[in-house]
């Protein structure tokens, strides 16, 4: 009980946030997480923080009760000696590292979900439960990407592909070819979903050529055929996804 | 029938002496301390699985720990194992993985672990006494037949960062201990403590005090909180009687400027008397050090020729990138060569001392360097092949940008100073290298897809085992590094492999997350 009164005050408190408050969860995360999560959050010997959902961060309050408690079984250690408070300074903290904020844009959001469904982009992007999932899932877009960048992946897909997107194509011992993102891979095994959204397993001993295209996309650009207008919407559209229907 | 027959085994057990940890070689299928043998190779004597069977090997039995982060390298002795987890202990059978006994000790509520994860990398075992160190930092003896506790000694207070993660070495009268905590601002140490008793017999500070030899090499108070932490287990030679033991960082780790001088005895190898704790002798690896470039991993005791001239040796390859040859009486520099991408050093002067590029120094914006704050290699074992007079080493190949950042020292609490920050698309991978012992130089390397977190165990019968950071654990030709055999274990690899041998079968176990297996053809 008193515990729950205790982060239900630091998250209060944590909203009512000052630029000084943010400078000061910037200054203490420096001090004890970036030797694990990496001066910008992006991840060393500890995950990469700087994303909107955290598997044990839902919340601000949960991020605090990481930090203050640690993962048990895992490297991720409690800082005890912390104050609540400066736990939920560096919750906020860490919470703003992937977050993108809701921003101004000249498109109009609504005229845009009608560009979305036009163009097709559901052939290959589940948002709210529907479409097909053979590029990333785009329901909280909005919420890990800003305008610039989303602008960019529509207009020239292969700059803009993210890390764990990675296009292959595999030469079999037989001479067949099989390609389509790479969605795990060891030491002695890779594992594939086509465009039709099938996976294959293969052993990468017995290949004859596994080909890795970093920066190659499966998407098509949209440059051209999308008038500057449509473009505005779709993005703005995009931005308002943020995973709250 | 079966039955009498392990009852038998069981009554037949006979104590583990220091002979016969010592005599290894005859240990008939035993793993009696941390690395196999007294001289650090984790190379089994074993010769029944070979490049030509290992395809069929598979699991036997699967043993569960209630933590997720196992890095025990077990040991087993005349038809028991014995594992460790943190504040935890098992007896197994080891045919079956039935537990025998458990025993376990209450980790502290406030307990934390300052910059590692809450391990514990095994026991030690001398008569019929188990050692084994706690994260709150005591040494246990355990009764090896019920895990009955015959007594615990305090090494030092956990409240100030300090722990104990590694597995103890016994040997005559002795148990040798180190410590972690070398990013907390400890002041590092190796113990002795009576194999009866419990008693300290010795305490070696690896930071010396004002006035004590290597003081100079400090300035202020900044000793008190120098670190170099001794969280690997060491090696021991019978015959000179000396243990050597490795050094981690000084503190802190990444902004050197609060601690001018080459800070003796971090990263460094001490060769220290069993019998009195006294130094031999001392080499350091990376003077002020600023990379968190710790020299805990395993030193090997071998016997090679170095330029034309077979010499008893120590040798080490270091997180630092470089393999190292010392003289083992001496600790005499004999050879400094690159096993991995380094960027930081134009090499070694005629004593080892390394010659240190510009900027290669943490800064506020962040310096790229290779290898990273992991370093080249880490924690886990390298192995070494007499026969094909080989060093297998498990190579961590990235860079990563170096920030130096303010600390000030607050008791039980990180004191590091910076960090580092990861190389964007970075190519970063792993790799198994096969290294000629007396000269450094590359016969063979196998890729991995990620930097690992495992050593390797080489063996009699031509194989090298290890283990990746997705889960694969795999068999190697000791000759070709050719993959022979693999098995993905579900849980990224972070320990030891070992071997032995039940009713004439070549077992090989690693832990993987929650689980040990054993495997058998
Ligand atoms: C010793 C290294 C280390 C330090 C120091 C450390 N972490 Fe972690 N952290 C980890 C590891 C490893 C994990 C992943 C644990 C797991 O396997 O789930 C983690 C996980 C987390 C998570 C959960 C991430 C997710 O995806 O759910 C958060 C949030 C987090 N850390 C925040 C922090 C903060 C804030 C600090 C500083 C107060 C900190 N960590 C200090 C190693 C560290
Ligand atoms: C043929 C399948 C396909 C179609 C059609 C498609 N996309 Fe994509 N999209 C992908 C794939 C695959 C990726 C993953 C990265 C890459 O390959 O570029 C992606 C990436 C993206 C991203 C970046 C996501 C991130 O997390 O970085 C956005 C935004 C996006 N698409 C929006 C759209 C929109 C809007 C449309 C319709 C105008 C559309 N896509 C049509 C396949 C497609």
């Amino acid at each position: 009980m008193l515990a729950i009164a205790l982060l239900f005050l630091g998250g209060a408190g944590v909203s009512a946030q000052t630029p000084e408050d943010v400078n000061q969860g910037k200054k203490l995360y420096l001090g004890h997480c970036s030797p694990c999560h990496g001066q910008t959050g992006t991840g060393g010997r500890g995950p990469n923080l700087a994303q909107p959902r955290l598997k044990h961060g839902a919340s601000e309050e949960a991020i605090a009760d990481v930090i203050k408690n640690g993962i048990a079984g895992t490297e991720m250690p409690g800082a005890w000696q912390l104050s609540d408070r400066e736990a939920a300074l560096m919750a906020a903290y860490v919470r703003s590292l992937g977050r993108v904020e809701r921003a101004d844009l000249p498109g109009d959001a609504v005229a845009g979900r009608r560009v979305f469904e036009r163009s097709g982009c559901g052939q290959c992007h589940i948002v709210n439960g529907e479409g097909v999932a053979m590029g990333p899932e785009l329901t909280e877009i909005g919420v890990r990407r800003n305008a610039e960048y989303t602008r960019e992946a529509i207009v020239h897909p292969g700059a803009a592909v993210p890390e764990s997107y990675l296009y292959v194509e595999i030469t079999t011992a037989a001479g067949r070819t099989v390609s389509g993102q790479r969605v795990n891979e060891d030491s002695f095994t890779i594992q594939i979903r086509d465009s039709t959204g099938r996976y294959h397993s293969f052993r990468k001993q017995e290949m004859k050529e596994v080909c890795k295209f970093a920066g190659r996309s499966a998407m098509p650009s949209y440059q051209g055929r999308l008038g500057e207008a449509e473009l505005d919407n779709l993005v703005a559209y995009l931005a308002s996804l943020r995973g709250e229907p | 029938m079966r039955f009498v027959t392990l009852l038998l085994a069981v009554a037949l057990q006979a104590q583990v002496t220091f002979e016969r940890i010592r005599d290894s070689e005859q240990a008939q299928g035993n793993w009696l301390t941390y690395s196999g043998n007294y001289a650090g190779h984790r190379h089994s004597p074993l010769k029944e699985l070979t490049p030509a069977n290992v395809a069929s090997l598979k699991p036997a039995w699967i043993y569960q720990f209630e933590t997720g982060e196992n890095e025990v390298s077990p040991l087993v002795v005349d038809g028991v194992m014995y594992v460790t987890a943190p504040n935890f202990a098992a007896a197994l059978d080891v045919r079956t993985g039935r537990a025998l006994w458990t025993w376990n000790r209450p980790v502290p509520k406030d307990l934390k672990t300052l910059g590692f994860g809450r391990v514990n990398r095994g026991a030690a075992i001398l008569g019929d006494t188990i050692f084994v160190g706690t994260l709150d930092a005591y040494l246990v003896a355990l009764d090896a037949r019920s895990g009955a506790v015959r007594w615990q000694a305090q090494v030092a207070d956990y409240r100030t960062g300090h722990c104990i993660t590694a597995a103890p070495l016994a040997l005559r009268d002795k148990v040798i201990v180190g410590i972690s905590g070398g990013e907390a601002g400890i002041r590092g140490f190796v113990d002795a403590y009576d194999a009866k008793t419990g008693k300290r017999a010795w305490r070696h500070w690896t930071v010396p005090a004002p006035g004590e030899p290597g003081s100079e090499t400090w300035s202020g108070d900044a000793w008190k909180t120098g670190g170099a932490p001794t969280w690997v287990t060491g090696a021991y030679d019978p015959e000179l009687d000396l243990v050597f033991w490795g050094t981690g960082n000084p503190g802190p780790d990444w902004n050197g400027d609060v601690r001018p001088g080459d800070n003796l005895y971090s990263c460094s190898l001490l060769a220290i008397e069993a019998a009195t704790g006294k130094r031999r002798w001392h080499f350091q690896f990376t003077p002020h050090d600023t990379h968190d470039w710790d020299a805990v991993q395993v030193p090997m005791l071998i016997e090679t020729t170095v330029r034309g001239r077979l010499r008893k040796v120590v040798a080490t390859p270091n997180r630092n990138a470089f393999y190292y040859l010392l003289d083992r009486a001496s600790g005499e520099f004999l050879l400094a060569a690159p096993f991995a991408k380094q960027t930081w050093a134009k090499g070694m002067d005629a004593r080892g001392r390394p010659i240190v590029l510009p900027d290669t120094e943490p800064s506020e914006g962040g310096t790229l360097v290779w290898p990273s704050l992991q370093g080249a290699t880490n924690w886990f074992s390298p192995s070494y092949d007499a026969a094909s007079n080989q060093v297998f080493v498990s190579v961590r190949e990235m860079g990563a940008y170096y920030h130096k950042g303010e600390a000030a020292y607050k008791p039980g609490t990180l004191f590091t100073a910076g960090g580092e920050r990861a190389l964007r698309g970075d190519k970063a991978f792993g790799a198994i290298r096969a290294l000629d012992a007396g000269s450094g130089k590359q016969k063979w390397e196998f890729r991995l897809h990620s930097p690992p977190w495992a050593g390797v165990l080489s063996t009699a019968g031509g194989l090298v085992f290890g283990g990746s950071g997705e889960g694969n654990f795999y068999a190697l030709d000791a000759m070709t590094g050719k993959p022979l055999w693999d098995f993905q274990t579900g849980n990224g690899i972070a320990c030891n492999p070992i071997s032995y041998l039940v009713d004439g079968k070549q077992y090989v176990a690693i832990a993987a997350g929650h689980v040990l297996i054993a495997f058998r053809r």
